[in-house]
């Protein structure tokens, strides 16, 4: 027995309606994003229960995984405190040594030999304005995660410099993330551009944040 | 080219010069200061270290326009008489052996002195692994930091 109506008109004209306005809804968040761009700065992120899709963050954090664990970003994010070199990730020649604000020590400090641009040359030392590895009271290591692992480490603030969703955001184009695309002669970039890298870095974080199963 | 001045040794040095140019050049081959040495070019040997506002940079790719308005100290500036507690051990005992890679060694030496004027042979391992002896004398050289280390508490005690 139909308790709301008796003739049909009642679903009829709900189903019209329901139709009509998820269409609206369509064509509404469609115009929003087609004036949307990845590169525009963050003013507020809020994280709503419609914006989480497991799913979709834990597959773009398959890229954001396979970026982060490419030699051109885990070689400064060592399991210890000597940085790695080249794309096999070997120890840095000369073993310099983290320090403790991660720009070395004594006469072996990174802009010793790490110039404000990379050195021409091949295998030269490339070079940025505040290269360093961070520091030693918030390694920040990557060497050795697990996705799971890493994932949950990127946004715990007191393991990833004490940066919110915001901050996480803004990081995608911080001066050393990008340095990562521009290693200088003989050196491999990562797996995918960085745009690409940060279209990832945004869907994981604006879905979420989830992390992979173990 | 462009006209700069460099200040090496507590001198000002005009020169014309590319600021791309490696400061390294500037030093040899425009100030005439042939104490500092080219090893390899591409920072991997530190044969050519200078201070560059008391720090120990590699000259080879260190740019000329990283130098302006910054104090250079080259080997032959680190002290008037010879007499920094590093030159004084290094002589004492008799470190070098073909002695190309001192200068950079001494000025290396200097920074860790300056910073950790007590160091351990840990220490020495870490402000030191960047500089190169193909002689091999790096246990004189430890040696000589230690002494060194030695020579400058004496001097500032008394």
């Amino acid at each position: 027995m139909k308790r709301y109506s008796k003739n049909g008109k009642g679903d009829l004209f709900s189903v019209k309606t329901a139709t009509i306005l998820s269409i609206l809804v369509f064509i509404m968040a469609v115009g929003a994003s087609a004036f949307r761009k990845d590169d525009a700065p963050v003013k507020e992120v809020k994280w709503s229960a419609a914006d989480r899709d497991s799913i979709e963050s834990v597959k773009a954090f398959a890229t954001v995984y396979k970026v982060l664990m490419s030699p051109r970003c885990m070689n400064c994010h060592p399991a210890g405190d000597v940085p790695l070199q080249g794309d096999d990730s070997h120890l840095h020649t000369m073993a310099p040594k983290r320090g403790h604000d991660g720009k070395g020590v004594f006469a072996m400090k990174c802009s010793n030999c790490h110039q404000e641009t990379n050195t021409p040359g091949l295998h030269t030392p490339p070079g940025n304005p505040d290269w360093h590895l961070p520091p030693a009271d918030m390694k920040m290591v990557f060497q050795g995660k697990s996705a799971h692992e890493l994932a949950k480490q990127l946004v715990d603030k007191k393991k990833n410099g004490n940066k919110d969703i915001k901050k996480l955001i803004e990081h995608a184009d911080d001066g050393l993330v990008l340095a990562g695309w521009n290693p200088g002669e003989g050196r491999t970039l990562p797996p995918v551009s960085h745009a690409e890298f940060k279209k990832a870095w945004l869907t994981w974080l604006n879905k979420g944040a989830y992390a992979p199963k173990k | 080219m462009a006209k700069i001045t460099l200040n090496i040794n507590k001198k000002d040095y005009p020169l014309e010069a590319d600021p791309q140019m490696p400061l390294l050049w500037a030093i040899r081959d425009l100030a005439g200061l042939k104490g500092t040495k080219y090893g390899c070019g591409v920072a991997q040997c530190g044969a050519c270290v200078v201070h560059l506002d008391g720090e120990a940079v590699r000259s080879c790719v260190t740019k000329v326009s990283r130098a302006v308005g910054k104090k250079v100290v080259t080997i032959e500036g680190l002290s008037e008489t010879n007499s920094h507690p590093v030159q004084k051990a290094w002589q004492e005992i008799d470190v070098p052996q073909c002695g190309y890679c001192h200068s950079g060694q001494i000025m290396s030496a200097a920074v860790l002195l300056r910073e950790k004027p007590d160091p351990t042979d840990q220490d020495i391992d870490d402000a030191m692994a960047g500089n190169i002896c193909r002689c091999g004398t790096y246990l004189r050289i430890r040696k000589a930091i230690h002494l060194a280390a030695e020579m400058q508490k004496k001097t500032s005690q008394g």
